[in-house]
């Protein structure tokens, strides 16, 4: 069950809007940010605050791409992989990251530090090609950036 | 060329109110609430040829003339910042540049079609924009420009930001409305159309971030300034954003009508590296591909339409001549077919079924029947499925197909070997 402090939280989305439901995908966000991902516990809880069927809450997670149902890593990468960012060669930035955390789209290292995924356009196709390393862009990737960002996270 | 959206962008601080009110800031929204009425606010619109610069370019003013003002419901506006059309990336500049313009767009809409309650959806992806956004929202509600009686004036506004989780299908209006009232982003059957039973069953407007920040100056400045701007049935300039194979990628804001030549090589410094053109998207991966004899199209919403392609939602995505274009349609359909949100089987189906024959064409694994039976399956998607997700795969994907024919051809396997 969610504490009373955390229900005061999640009162201030609801609150929000006109009908508790509409809440759920920021509730969902500020969930995800305390707990790192969206458990079944987490959804049945949510689902009683709301007072909707838990069916409802887990389609939503599993309809959107950002709610992660698997604990990811603590630097998560975010690679483009569409039309923009595909002509300016993040087919090699991938390759590049596959090589250097040995690991492939979808997979978290055994460490935990550093899970990585493909996604499609990001908006910020003025920088490509580009990624996001958790909530932040990063642009006109190269090797010495991927670098950079794995030693910085290591 | 007077820049109008883009006009704060170079001043340090623009997304602060102090900044903001330094130029006419808010004095647009004063001035429809004080001087004018609703009617005449969106006759104003309506005169200024404004279009939805989403991609529809449907009327602004008209659509706002939809909602009945005879039903007692409450109305609502929201704004679809979910930018998710690949190539596109213009209206991340305004939220994070200028928040208060759409703002105070905001006001003026409401108030022209009744509204009190406006929704801000932003695509989930943009940390920065939310945030600064919701800061935005802040300032204005702490200054009385929202909340009650904004300004003195009796005219009350309530704003909500609202994130979006990661899904290109959102940005389609009605599984926007979905996605806001927290279900999985579904397109609904039209009719009834969002202006009559829209958000929470209530009459709603949608319109496009970019489409909002450019009615305060439509207000202070007037219709007839604001129309002689653009081409003759498209009001004002356009936020171009042009990435792929140009010297600088970059947003570009441009009269509507200027050409497709123009803004690529005056403006984004033309191909690098001494290449030539191959091929040009006009306007997000959705719309046809363009070769390099189409160049002098002028870039608005009736020209592109008449050359067979799109405005859309004015993202330009240059090729240059070493782009293997079966490539490029491969990527393009793994695009349609990772975002397709799998309501309607033909889509649902149909996006996968293409993608796959062209990856075997691509890695040259397809034999002629492969390459014979991809136009059929192209063109049974579009025009059957809800929303215009599954025409968008047809045009998109059947322009690479007919235009470089010759491409795909090449890479049917020719020899057979059979092994038993």
């Amino acid at each position: 069950m969610f504490t009373a402090d955390y229900i005061k939280e999640l009162d201030k989305i609801k609150n929000k809007y006109e009908q508790s439901r509409a809440a759920l995908l920021p509730i969902l966000h500020f969930v995800q940010e305390k707990e790192e991902l969206i458990t079944p516990e987490a959804e049945k809880n949510i689902a009683e605050y709301l007072g909707i069927p838990v069916v409802h809450i887990h389609e939503v997670v599993s309809f959107y791409h950002l709610f992660h149902q698997q604990r990811i890593g603590k630097c998560h990468f975010s690679v483009c992989q569409t039309t923009a960012c595909a002509l300016r060669g993040s087919e090699e930035i991938i390759a590049y990251i596959e090589e250097r955390l040995k690991i492939k789209p979808g997979e978290t290292t055994p460490d935990g530090k550093f899970s990585f995924g493909l996604v499609e356009c990001l908006g910020a196709c003025e920088i490509a090609p580009i990624m996001q390393c958790n909530k932040d862009y990063v642009g006109i990737l190269d090797k010495k950036k991927i670098d950079e960002l794995i030693t910085k996270n290591s | 060329m007077e820049k109008i959206v883009t006009r704060h962008f170079d001043q340090p601080n623009s997304h602060l109110l102090e900044t903001y009110l330094k130029d006419k800031g808010y004095e647009a929204a004063r001035k429809a609430i004080t001087q004018m009425t609703p009617a005449t606010v969106i006759e104003e619109v309506k005169k200024s040829n404004l279009r939805g610069l989403g991609g529809a370019g449907f009327p602004t003013g008209t659509k706002w003339s939809f909602i009945p003002q005879a039903n007692p419901k409450p109305k609502y506006l929201v704004i679809n910042g979910d930018e998710g059309e690949p190539g596109t990336f213009k209206d991340k500049y305004i939220f994070e540049l200028d928040p208060h313009a759409l703002l105070e767009g905001i006001i003026i809409t409401c108030f022209a079609i009744g509204s009190h309650k406006a929704y801000i959806y932003i695509r989930g992806e943009y940390a920065k924009s939310l945030e600064r956004v919701q800061a935005a929202v802040d300032e204005a509600s702490k200054s009385g420009y929202l909340g009650k009686g904004i300004m003195g004036t009796g005219f009350d506004i309530d704003v909500v930001v609202h994130p979006g989780a990661g899904a290109y299908i959102c940005g389609e209006e009605t599984a926007l409305l979905e996605s806001l009232e927290g279900k999985k982003g579904f397109p609904r059957l039209k009719p009834p159309f969002p202006a009559v039973v829209g958000l929470f069953g209530c009459p709603t407007v949608i319109n496009n971030v970019e489409t909002i920040a450019c009615v305060p100056p439509i207000i202070n400045k007037g219709a007839e300034w604001y129309a002689k701007l653009g081409s003759e049935k498209n009001g004002g300039n356009r936020l171009f954003c042009v990435s792929g194979h140009v010297v600088k990628p970059g947003v570009y804001e441009l009269p509507n009508g200027t050409t497709l030549r123009e803004i690529i090589y005056d403006h984004a410094g033309g191909i690098p590296n001494g290449r030539k053109l191959k091929a040009v998207i006009p306007g997000g991966i959705s719309a046809p591909i363009l070769t390099p004899d189409q160049l002098d199209v002028k870039m608005d919403f009736d020209s592109l339409k008449s050359i067979g392609s799109m405005a859309g939602s004015g993202g330009i995505i240059v090729m240059d001549d070493t782009t293997d274009m079966v490539w490029a349609a491969m990527i393009a359909a793994r695009f349609f077919a990772h975002e397709s949100c799998g309501q309607c089987s033909p889509c649902r189906e149909g996006s996968g079924w293409v993608y796959r024959n062209i990856k075997k064409l691509y890695h040259g694994h397809a034999r002629e029947h492969d390459l014979k039976n991809l136009p059929g399956i192209v063109n049974n998607i579009g025009g059957n499925t809800i929303c215009a997700f599954g025409d968008a795969i047809t045009m998109s994907v059947g322009s690479y197909v007919s235009k470089f024919r010759g491409e795909f051809e090449a890479k049917i396997k020719k020899e057979s070997v059979c092994r038993i």
